[in-house]
């Protein structure tokens, strides 16, 4: 468990964003820790999708900081903070529909330019996602939900990051999917990424995840252990289909 | 049966100017959604900012062979449009991102009309005579069929950029990001892709195939003006629109279609309407080809649709 004197991976400080005049999120703190699997539940329109792209750089920040290892990001473009090793898996995955799988996969190690590694971690893609390999030359738009996600979060990690954001990979899928995608999302965090996840199955989440954040239009209202989120009767109303 | 072989020829030496210029038109569109109508006027600055450095060099050094001079032309032609073209996403549409579509149509006429203006001045009101530096005199390679040196250079020429542009845009880690920028910037961007650097870089490259094509049309006619860029861009923003704006191949082949239309229907149209019509009219088939596209198969021949966008 982290405690008080570690510098966080990252640290989010009164963030808020805007769209126009909308405020979408009104001054987020949130800490994730070096090695850590962090959960951000919430009801639909809270917030969580905003937060996640604030912190991957897509959308400018109206107020409040992001420090990633210490380094306050506020000046760096999202294409940056990648080189920095934050990678966001987006809502709806954001496959490139018109490209082949591979390419998407390139697409996803743009950055690197040691093209040994690259194909070390390709091949240790295609071992977690063996569907992947064999619709290589395919053009992405044709694969299912389920193998879209897993060619998302495949592609993100050809950038080797070290933070990983998830934004709802469960999303529109089936159970047998969403375990699947669960097993690599584990054995992604037993290879040391830390990440942070956006699940509106939050049992799921808060049962994997050490620590969870609970976010209510705009604001943090909650935080714990996944056990403590889990046990607590409010949590159980809201979010995991439970009446007290 | 002669005259037939030689208005196609004629047709694909102007569809391949086409071609390469609406190439500029629908890679704009493909990745940013907008119809550069200031596109054509590169072509303009190409063919005079080679006329300039030609002219100059044969006052100073009159012993240089033609083809030198010609590579000299291009050689300030090329970086020529690639600055002015750079600078219009720059200064002008980049800042329009995101904005409402009449925004930035609206802009490109304004910025279409700005260079025509600034070449106005720059080198006058008057026609120049473009010295033609390849040979115009036409052999036959059939009877009855003529073909000048100039015009094989211009298809030759064409069909090597067009090859070199389609490798680069489906063969290469740098085409790839264009690709997937016009797919969808915000992902482009989580990949680690700076979309303004490929956004700009798309324009350049539409600049210098443009660049090339304003001196191979000034060679082939022997004329340059500061108006010169109008009606070519207007003809190639119609080749990409018929091959469907926004792809590669049909941008090339809506060149090529619409020169073929354009020499063949000039040698018929005194037929088709009686003497009332003749070939000066050729102009015509483009415009008609335009609206018949829009109303009739707005998708063009391979593409997306253009109305939702444009
Ligand atoms: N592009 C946008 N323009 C304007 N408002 C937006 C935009 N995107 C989101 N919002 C608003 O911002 C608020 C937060 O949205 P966000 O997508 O971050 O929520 P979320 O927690 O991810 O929800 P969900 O669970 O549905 O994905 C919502 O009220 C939403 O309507
Ligand atoms: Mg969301």
């Amino acid at each position: 468990m982290p405690s008080e004197g570690d510098t966080a991976l990252l640290q989010l400080d009164g963030v808020q964003v805007a769209y126009g005049a909308i405020e979408a999120v009104k001054g987020v703190d949130l800490m994730l820790f070096e090695g850590e699997m962090v959960c951000l539940i919430g009801a639909n329109g809270a917030g969580k999708t905003t937060t996640l792209n604030a912190i991957a750089g897509t959308l400018p920040l109206a107020g409040g900081t992001i420090r990633y290892r210490g380094e306050d990001l506020a000046r760096l473009p999202a294409h940056k903070r990648l080189k920095l090793g934050i990678a966001l898996v987006p809502e709806g995955r954001g496959i490139f529909t018109r490209l082949t799988v591979e390419e998407n996969l390139r697409m996803g190690a743009y950055i690197r330019k040691d093209a040994d590694g690259v194909a070390a971690d390709l091949a240790r893609v295609f071992d977690m996602l063996p569907r992947i390999r064999e619709r290589l030359h395919q053009v992405a738009g044709t694969l299912s939900g389920g193998e879209q996600q897993m060619l998302a979060i495949g592609r993100a990690l050809l950038s080797r990051p070290r933070l990983l954001l998830l934004d709802e990979p469960s999303m529109g899928l089936a159970p047998l999917i969403v375990e699947k995608i669960f097993e690599v999302v584990q054995s992604v965090r037993e290879e040391g990424v830390s990440i942070l996840l956006v699940e509106q199955n939050a049992n799921l989440a808060l049962e994997f995840a050490q620590r969870g954040y609970v976010m209510e239009s705009g604001r943090i209202t909650l935080a714990g252990s996944g056990r403590e989120l889990l046990e607590n009767p409010a949590v159980r109303a809201a979010y995991l289909g439970e009446s007290d | 049966m002669e005259t037939l072989l030689q208005q196609i020829l004629n047709g694909l030496v102007v569809g391949s100017v086409y071609a390469l210029v609406a190439l500029g038109y629908t890679m704009v569109y493909g990745i940013l959604g907008l119809i550069n109508f200031a596109h054509g006027e590169v072509l303009m600055i190409g063919a005079l900012s080679a006329l300039t450095t030609i002219t100059a060099l044969m006052g100073v050094a009159p012993e240089l062979p033609p083809l030198m001079l010609l590579g000299a032309g291009l050689l300030v032609a090329i970086p020529t449009c690639m600055t002015v073209a750079f600078l219009m996403e720059r200064l002008a549409y980049r800042r329009l991102r995101g904005a409402p579509r009449l925004a930035p149509l609206i802009t490109a006429i304004g910025v279409s009309f700005l260079l025509q203006t600034v070449a106005m001045i720059v080198w006058g009101r008057n026609y120049h005579t473009f010295p033609q530096l390849i040979s115009t005199t036409p052999i036959q390679p059939i009877e009855g069929v003529f073909i000048s040196p100039v015009q094989i250079s211009i298809i030759v020429v064409s069909a090597l950029l067009m090859f070199a542009l389609v490798t680069l845009v489906n063969r290469t880690r740098l085409g790839r990001a264009m690709r997937a920028t016009a797919e969808n910037h915000r992902v482009a961007a989580l990949m680690g892709v700076d979309v303004n650097r490929i956004i700009a870089l798309t324009f350049v490259l539409g600049a210098a195939l443009a660049a090339v094509a304003g001196v191979m049309f000034a060679s082939n006619y022997g004329i340059a003006h500061y108006a010169m860029g109008f009606m070519p861009g207007l003809k190639a923003f119609t080749a990409a629109v018929l091959g469907g704006i926004g792809n590669l191949a049909g941008a090339m082949l809506g060149g090529i279609v619409l020169g073929l239309v354009e020499a063949v229907g000039a040698g018929y149209i005194e037929d088709f309407t009686f003497g009332f019509l003749n070939s000066s009219y050729q102009d015509i088939f483009a415009f008609v080809i335009l609206g018949a596209v829009l109303i009739f198969r707005p998708t063009g021949l391979l593409g997306e649709r253009v109305s939702d966008r444009a």
